[in-house]
């Protein structure tokens, strides 16, 4: 079956998995996962350097031919947001941008009020902005008219792999969304991946659930597996459910 | 002069350009990025551009994250 491609921007994506890098034991582990996920885009996050140099993330990903998705994680303003997107621009020479400011470290929950005024500024500097958000269908709106290229809701907090807490606010987001929905953050297993797919999202975004499980390369095949699952049942189109049971088999 | 390179006082010579403060984070490479009192220094600009006594400069790069 022809899988239709993925279009953000100038980014055209025949997988729907996007990974993050953060959490991996070290890039062998990283690799493995990366290479059985089929993923082509990935996240890197910017920090500061030091004279030792790079971690070696960027060498590994060009190695794979695999597209960067630098974020702004960390940045608590938008003002930082849009210094750190601008910084990743002149440094890795993308226009690809993962925007998150998040609001403290517990939650690590999207701040609606710096993520709006970042996206504006992000898109009226010729960005393609990847809005990181939460399950709000009015503010995923309000991204889109933004500029954003794509939004991102949370299943749940990034790490606690909950699952999708508001499937239906997923689906409100979907059902007025012109714009590419990623589901992101909040991934525990492959089930949770093919309910996003389910529920109409156009991609998933995730990374503890793959780098910190017992077996990453498995897990991240297994995510794969899912999303593909999820997308295929969502083109194929569901039964009804029924209150009562309904015979497959005919009458005696 | 001093300059806060990634968040600490350094001692530079005056006049030192951002060429000359990237040599003490390891020297220019590809994947990095600069920026002097908030404001991203283009690349091809480095050579030129003096860093301003008591200036903050910021050099970032990619590492494992998202």
């Amino acid at each position: 079956m022809d899988e239709e491609p993925l279009v953000i921007g100038a980014c055209k994506l025949t997988s729907r998995l996007i990974i993050g890098t953060g959490g991996a034991a070290n890039l062998a582990v990283l690799e493995r996962a990366l290479v059985a996920s089929g993923t082509e885009l990935t996240t890197v996050a910017m920090r500061r350097a030091d004279a030792e140099g790079g971690s070696g993330v960027l060498e590994l990903l060009r190695r794979l031919g695999i597209e960067l998705l630098p974020n702004t994680a960390g940045c608590r303003t938008a003002a930082e947001a849009v210094l750190t997107a601008q910084l990743a621009r002149e440094a890795l020479d993308t226009d690809l941008i993962k925007l998150e400011v998040h609001a403290d470290d517990r939650t690590l929950l999207p701040d609606p009020i710096e993520t709006l005024d970042a996206a504006e500024r992000l898109a009226a500097d010729g960005f393609t902005v990847f809005a990181y958000t939460n399950d709000d269908p009015v503010l995923a709106l309000r991204l889109e008219e933004a500029g954003c290229a794509a939004v991102m809701p949370l299943g749940a907090p990034i790490g606690t792999g909950l699952g999708i807490r508001n499937p239906h606010n997923i689906e409100l987001i979907v059902a007025r969304a012109g714009v590419p929905v990623i589901l992101d953050a909040g991934i525990g297993t492959a089930s949770d991946a093919t309910l996003a797919m389910e529920l109409g999202c156009d991609a998933v975004l995730l990374s503890t659930a793959v780098t910190r499980a017992a077996d990453p390369e498995r897990m991240a095949a297994a995510m794969r597996a899912g999303v593909v699952a999820g997308r295929l049942a969502r083109e194929a189109g569901r039964v009804p459910q029924r209150f009562w049971a309904q015979a497959s088999s005919p009458p005696r | 002069m001093e300059i806060k390179l990634n968040g600490e006082w350094t001692e530079f010579p005056d006049g030192a350009t951002v060429a000359d403060v990237l040599a003490a984070t390891g020297g220019p490479r590809p994947g990095i990025a600069v920026a002097v009192d908030g404001v991203v220094v283009r690349r091809a600009d480095w050579p030129a551009t003096p860093v301003p006594k008591g200036a903050g400069v910021d050099v970032l790069t990619a590492v494992q994250g998202g």
